[in-house]
C-alpha cells in the first residue's frame, strides 16, 4: 500500500460476494439425498424398481391414484418398512451432522462433536440402567430405553453447562466440564455393566447404534426434534459466523456470545439426545459430515449448517443401506459402518482438498 | 459517512470542550487486581489521543472498559451517551484488538462484513447497502482483490488492513487501536499510521490509540496520555508529556530526546555512554 494511498474508484458492489448457501452446493445436497432415498427405497432383499417405487409413492399421496404395478407385498415392504426406515435415516443423520456442526462453531474447535458435553456417556448410562433393571423391552415410544437415554443425555449437558459456567463460562472450561462429566458417567455405566454382565449383549447392541424401526413410530418421534434443532441452529447461522472471530470481538460487534452459544448448544443437544435415544450412539457423522462440506463448499456457516442437514441425512441413509446388505440377512450396527465408510471417505476428501478450513 | 475535518479539535494541553469520549473516574478490578484507578480521559470529536505506558499499565485494559467488555465503576460517555448496551456501543466504537483472532478458513469479504452486524442485527442478511460499504473500504485499504482470499492467508500487514476494514465497516466514529503496529515492520508501522491519520481526517474519527514506539507516539496523533500503575500519570501534547524524566521515571528507561521539526525523536542510551557523561 502506498503512503496517503489515493481514493482509488469504489469496488462495486455486485462484485463483493458474500458466502452463503448458494445454488449449486444446495442442487449437490438435494441431488445426493434423492439418490440415498432411491437407492434406500429399491435396493434391498427384494429388488424394485425406481419407477416403481415412485409411483408408489405418488400413489400414496392424498387425493392421487395412479397403478405401481406393485405386489401387495412389495408394496407394504416399499411403504411400511423401507420407507419409515430410510426417513428416521435421514431425520437421524441430518441431526447428529448439523448438531455436530453447531458444536463446532459454538465451541470454534474442529474436534466438537454432539457428544463433548456427555450425550453419548449420559445416554449410555440410562439405556444401561434401563435394560439391566429389566424395565422392559418393548418397542415405540413407551419403550423405556430410549426414554432413559434421552433423560441421562438431558441431565449430562445441563451438568456440563452448570459445571462449565462455575469454571469461568469460557470455551475451555466448558469442554474441560463436559470431559470431566462424561467420564463420571461412563464410569457409573462401566459400573453397572459389571455388576449385570448378562445384560452385556444387550446393552453393546445399543451402544453400536442402528436405525430400526417400527412402523412409523420412531420416524414421528424424531421429526419434532430434529425440526426443533434444525430450526434454532439455522437461525443462529450468521450469529455463529460472528462467533469465529473469538468471543472478545463478537462482543464488540454487538453480539453476546455466551447467550449465543449456550442457545446453539442447548438445541443441538436436544436433537442429538433425541438420535441417540432412538438409534444408539452412532459415531463419526458429526465430524466427518460437516467437515467434509466445509472442504468441499467453504467454512461459512450460512453454508456448512444447512448443508450438513442434507449430506448428513444421505449419508445416514447410504451407511443404513450398507448396514443392512452388506452381510444380509445379517445386519451390521450402523455405528459400525458409519466408522468404516466415513473414515476413509474423510482421508480422500481431505486429501484432495485444498481449501484451509481449520 | 462524516465530511472530512481537515484539524484536530483538540485544544492542545486542555480538556477539549465537545469530548467524544469522556472518561471519569473509572475503576477496573479484575479477579481481585485493582487495573485502572480513577481514570479520567477524554477525546475530542476527531482527535487523535495515544495511550502509552510500561506493559501492564491498563492499556488494554481501558479500551476494553471503553468497549464495554469488562465491568467498571466510574462513567464512560460516548458522545454524550452512556448506554450499556451491545450493539448500541457497537455502533459508536470499533475496535482493533493487538492480536486479532484468525477465524479458520474465512474469507476477507466475510470477515469485513462481519463489522456490519450492528447495523442490521445478527439475524438479518447484509444488504446491497452494507456490501457496497465494504467494498468501498476493501478499495479504499488495497484489499480490492483480496475478498475471496480467506484472512489466515494474507501476510501480516494485509491482515491488520483487513481487520482494520472490519472496525472501519461499522461506521462507528470512535475508533479504538491496541497496539496497532507491533508486529509491523518500519514500512507497515507506518502505512498503518499514515492511514489512520488519513481515514481520521476523511470521516472525522476520533481516534485511541495505545502504541508502544514512542517516537511514533509523538508523531502521530494530538495527545498523550501516559497510562502507569493503573492511574493516568500524564497528559498533554508529545512535546510536553515526553520528556527524560517521564520516560526514566514511568517506563525505566534511560532516554535522550532528540528535537525534529515534525517532533521529539527518543532515543534510547546504553549504560556506557550515561556513565561517560554523553548526555544531552
Ligand atoms: N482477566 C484478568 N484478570 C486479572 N488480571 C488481569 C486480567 N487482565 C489483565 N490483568 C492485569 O491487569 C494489568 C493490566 O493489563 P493490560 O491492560 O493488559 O496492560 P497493558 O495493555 O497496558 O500491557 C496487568 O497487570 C494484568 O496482569
Ligand atoms: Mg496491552
Amino acid at each position: 500500500m502506498g503512503r496517503g494511498a489515493d481514493l482509488s474508484d469504489p469496488q462495486p458492489a455486485a462484485t463483493l460476494r458474500a458466502s452463503g448457501l448458494r445454488p449449486g452446493p444446495l442442487a449437490a445436497g438435494l441431488a445426493a439425498v434423492v439418490v440415498a432415498v432411491t437407492a434406500g427405497l429399491t435396493i434391498g432383499p427384494v429388488d424394485i424398481a425406481a419407477h416403481r417405487v415412485a409411483l408408489e409413492l405418488l400413489d400414496g399421496l392424498p387425493g392421487v391414484t395412479v397403478d405401481s404395478g406393485l405386489s401387495d407385498a412389495h408394496s407394504a415392504i416399499v411403504e411400511q418398512i423401507r420407507l419409515p426406515r430410510v426417513i428416521l435415516g435421514l431425520l437421524v443423520g441430518a441431526t447428529l451432522s448439523v448438531s455436530g456442526a453447531a458444536y463446532q462453531g459454538a465451541f470454534r474447535n474442529p474436534l466438537a462433536d454432539p457428544y463433548l458435553l456427555g450425550i453419548a456417556a449420559g445416554a449410555g448410562l440410562g439405556a444401561t440402567i434401563a435394560i439391566t433393571s429389566n424395565l422392559g423391552d418393548g418397542a415405540g415410544m413407551l419403550d423405556p430405553v430410549p426414554l432413559a437415554a434421552f433423560a441421562g443425555a438431558l441431565v449430562s449437558v445441563t451438568v456440563s453447562y452448570a459445571a462449565g459456567h462455575l469454571g469461568g463460562r469460557s470455551v475451555a472450561s466448558l469442554i474441560l466440564a463436559g470431559i470431566a462429566v462424561a467420564s463420571f458417567l461412563t464410569a457409573c455405566q462401566t459400573y453397572v455393566l459389571q455388576a449385570n454382565s448378562d445384560a452385556f449383549r444387550q446393552i453393546f447392541a445399543w451402544i453400536l447404534g442402528r436405525i430400526a424401526t417400527s412402523g412409523w413410530s420412531e420416524p414421528a418421534l424424531m421429526l419434532p426434534y430434529f425440526a426443533v434443532t434444525a430450526a434454532v441452529v439455522l437461525r443462529y447461522r450468521r450469529a455463529l459466523d460472528v462467533l469465529a472471530v473469538g468471543d472478545e470481538e463478537a462482543a464488540a460487534l454487538g453480539l453476546d456470545p455466551r447467550r449465543v452459544r449456550m442457545i446453539v448448544v442447548l438445541a443441538a443437544s436436544l436433537g442429538a439426545a433425541a438420535a441417540v435415544s432412538v438409534s444408539g450412539l452412532i459415531g463419526f457423522v458429526g465430524i466427518i459430515v460437516p467437515h467434509a462440506v466445509r472442504l468441499a463448499f467453504g467454512a461459512s456457516n450460512r453454508a456448512v449448517l444447512p448443508l450438513s442437514i442434507l449430506f448428513g441425512g444421505a449419508f445416514m441413509v447410504l451407511a443404513d443401506l450398507a448396514a443392512r446388505t452388506a452381510l444380509a440377512p445379517a445386519e451390521l450396527p450402523i455405528g459400525v459402518v458409519t466408522a468404516f465408510l466415513g473414515a476413509p471417505f474423510f482421508v480422500l476428501v481431505l486429501r484432495t482438498s485444498r481449501r484451509e478450513i481449520w | 459517512m462524516t465530511p472530512a475535518t481537515s484539524q484536530p479539535v483538540g485544544e492542545p494541553g486542555g480538556t477539549p470542550v465537545a469530548a467524544a469520549v469522556r472518561v471519569r473516574a473509572l475503576d477496573v478490578t479484575l479477579d481481585g487486581t485493582h487495573v485502572l484507578r480513577g481514570v479520567d480521559l477524554a477525546a475530542a470529536k476527531g482527535e487523535w489521543v495515544n495511550i502509552i505506558g510500561p506493559n501492564g499499565a491498563g492499556k488494554t485494559t481501558l479500551l476494553r472498559a471503553l468497549l464495554g467488555l469488562v465491568a467498571f465503576h466510574g462513567e464512560i460517555t460516548i458522545d454524550g451517551l452512556s448506554d450499556r448496551r451491545r450493539s448500541a456501543r457497537a455502533r459508536k466504537v470499533a475496535y482493533v484488538p493487538q492480536t486479532p483472532v484468525i477465524p479458520p478458513g474465512m474469507l476477507v469479504a466475510d470477515y469485513v462484513l462481519l463489522g456490519r452486524t450492528p447495523h442490521r442485527g445478527v439475524f438479518a442478511a447484509e444488504t446491497v447497502h452494507d456490501r457496497s460499504i465494504v467494498a468501498e473500504i476493501l478499495a479504499r485499504l488495497d484489499l480490492g482483490g483480496f475478498g475471496e482470499r480467506t484472512v489466515q492467508s494474507l501476510s501480516g500487514g494485509e491482515r491488520q488492513r483487513a481487520v482494520m476494514a472490519r472496525a472501519l465497516a461499522q461506521q462507528a466514529d470512535v475508533l479504538l487501536l491496541d497496539e496497532p503496529t507491533t508486529a509491523l515492520d518500519l514500512g507497515h508501522q507506518q502505512d498503518v499510521l499514515e492511514l489512520i491519520d488519513a481515514l481520521r481526517r476523511e470521516r472525522g474519527l476520533t481516534v485511541i490509540a495505545t502504541l508502544h514506539d514512542l517516537t511514533l507516539a509523538a508523531r502521530y496523533g494530538d495527545r498523550i496520555a501516559i497510562l502507569a500503575r493503573g492511574r493516568v500519570a500524564e497528559t498533554g501534547p508529545p512535546a510536553e508529556v515526553l520528556t527524560v524524566q517521564s520516560i526514566s521515571e514511568h517506563f525505566g528507561a534511560s532516554v535522550r530526546i532528540v528535537d525534529d521539526p515534525e517532533g521529539p525523536v527518543i532515543v534510547p542510551t546504553t549504560a556506557a555512554s550515561a556513565q561517560n557523561g554523553d548526555q544531552p
